[in-house]
């Protein structure tokens, strides 16, 4: 049974690789905005941010473009997961989705086809990303296994993010319902760009208390080879909590799905509140 | 029911009920299946075909009632279900980004054969689909689609097929193709399930037809069986016209034989498809 999810996952992460091959616009699509956005913050706002950070924390005060790049990187993954949800909506869509549960493979080996796509094209992505900075004067002197680190903690992350856009892909209605778009304001309510002790109280409150902070100071310090503090099992909690609760709803949703008859014919037979 | 069924069923279903929050699809369906034969479903929109389908197919679980396949039972054996099943839904289930040809491939690695590529190459000739195999199925046409479709579903010569309104949308050509890929394959021995809302094309195929309404099976039987139910042939005088499809195919066709005149004397029906004809 292993064997056989193994080899129909690898198998279906193929077909779905296969797509973002042929439309490798959404790979360029998922970097671009991210990319627009650390330009804009870097050479509009960041003068003006740059001042702020360099008296508000003690943190390595480099050019604000090494503060920045960690909030960045989660913001291409934010992005880039909604591209899973999508495609499993259009399988939904299409009959493609329901020949697959009527063939004898694992099932399962559906959502882990688009899960493991998911993190390839998101890992494509951030290279794109990173080499944007590079040019733009980041330096890090982080070793091979801060950035390892840094890695890991992105991959966990593009994991728990895939499984909750796994959600909104099972449970959409319509293509717009399938983008899971909440997630990409987690990273604007953080310290990804500015310090959240500029913040009023309840919005510090939030920010302080959501995984993206976390997350965001952890991957900074590995790259300013600082200390990393206990805040990087927070952001581990965080990561691993959030990746168990989705893809355990994702798979509540999935078995829901697959016994239930398609959203087209439902809606036609009844109509839901 | 009326002729003595020698082996066991290929398919049987007993006391099939399924609804839909308030809304009773299904009432309690029976029928049965011999094996290799044609059997064909018809119903109006939302007669509840799709969810008989469904049930078969282990995609959906029945409130009530059981349902075996190949000797297997839906709710219990589900996995050898579906290794005995292939199913070709209402929408053509093909992959538009991959080629006709990959598609294939992936079905067949899917069902975990060997040389995958070999069976697809084999598939696409048979389907006359060689020349398109290398093109994204975004750019068929509706009949290739439903031919790639159907191919994709004998990957692996499952013995039972269910089809899903296997024409509906195809132009007069591709219906013809389906019917006769229908006809070969239970030739071969597989046993065919066939939904429709077209009566010609139950009675052009099928060996048995079972009238689905109101979420039973109304009446079952051969088209003989089924004419018999009203009352003796009357014999009227009218004038014979060639249907419009027979002019279509004659124009156009190349697979429909082009007679115009004779050979459908009986068959006919000036408007083909209109519910109104067969009460």
């Amino acid at each position: 049974m292993t064997a056989q999810l193994t080899g129909d996952t690898v198998t279906l992460t193929g077909r779905s690789l296969r797509h973002i091959l042929r439309s490798p616009d959404t790979i360029i699509t998922t970097a671009v905005m991210p990319i627009a956005f650390m330009l804009l913050f870097v050479y509009v706002f960041g003068g003006a941010i740059e001042t702020g950070i360099a008296t508000g924390t003690d943190a390595a005060t480099g050019p604000y473009v090494n503060y920045l790049l960690p909030g960045i990187l989660l913001i291409t993954i934010a992005s880039g997961v909604a591209y899973t949800s999508y495609r499993l909506f259009m399988d939904m869509q299409g009959g493609i989705f329901e020949r697959f549960q009527s063939m004898p493979i694992a099932r399962s080996s559906v959502l882990w086809g688009h899960v493991l796509t998911s993190v390839i094209a998101n890992l494509i992505s951030l290279v794109i990303v990173v080499a944007v900075p590079l040019i733009m004067g980041f330096r890090s002197g982080a070793g091979l296994l801060a950035w390892l680190a840094v890695a890991g903690i992105l991959i966990l992350f593009t994991l728990a993010l895939t499984w909750i856009a796994v959600i909104a892909g099972l449970s959409a209605k319509t293509v717009d319902g399938a983008f899971a778009y909440p997630l990409i304001f987690l990273p604007l309510i953080s310290s990804a760009f500015v310090p959240t002790e500029t913040m009023p109280g309840p919005v510090r409150a939030f920010a302080e208390h959501q995984p993206v902070t976390p997350i965001v100071n952890t991957i900074r310090d590995l790259l300013a080879q600082q200390p990393v503090g206990s805040e990087i099992w927070i952001a581990l909690a965080w990561c691993t909590g959030l990746l168990i609760a989705a893809y355990l709803l994702a798979q509540l949703s999935y078995r829901r799905r697959v016994s239930q008859p398609s959203p087209r014919r439902r809606r036609r037979l009844s109509c839901p509140p | 029911m009326s002729i003595e069924t020698a082996s066991t069923p290929t398919i049987r279903v007993q006391g099939l009920e399924k609804s839909f929050k308030d809304l009773h699809v299904l009432r309690g369906v029976d029928f049965e299946v011999t094996r290799g034969s044609i059997f064909a479903m018809l119903g109006s929109n939302g007669a509840g075909k799709t969810t008989v389908i469904k049930a078969l197919s282990t995609l959906l679980a029945p409130d009530a009632g059981t349902a075996t396949v190949n000797g297997f039972d839906t709710a219990t054996q589900s996995a050898q279900v579906r290794e005995s099943i292939s199913l070709t839904g209402q929408f053509a289930a093909v992959d538009e980004v991959l080629t006709g040809r990959e598609n294939l491939v992936l079905v067949a690695k899917l069902r975990h054969l060997k040389h995958p590529k070999a069976i697809a190459d084999e598939l696409l000739e048979r389907f006359d689909l060689t020349e398109a195999g290398g093109r994204r199925v975004a750019t068929y046409s509706g009949g290739m689609r439903r031919r790639l479709d159907i191919a994709m579903s004998l990957i692996g010569d499952p013995p039972v097929i269910f089809l899903d309104e296997p024409t509906t949308g195809l132009d007069p050509e591709a219906r013809l193709e389906v019917w006769q890929t229908v006809r070969t394959l239970a030739a071969a021995g597989t046993t065919v399930l066939l939904t429709t809302q077209q009566l010609e094309e139950a009675e052009q195929l099928a060996d048995r037809i079972a009238i689905l309404h109101g979420g039973r099976i109304l009446v079952e039987g051969t088209l003989a069986e089924l004419k018999r139910l009203l009352p003796p042939t009357e014999v009227q005088y009218v004038e014979k016209q060639p249907a419009l499809e027979d002019v279509f195919l004659a124009l156009v066709g190349k697979n429909g034989d082009p007679t115009i005149d004779g050979a459908d004397a009986e068959g006919a029906h000036p408007d083909g498809t209109h519910p109104k004809d067969l009460p």
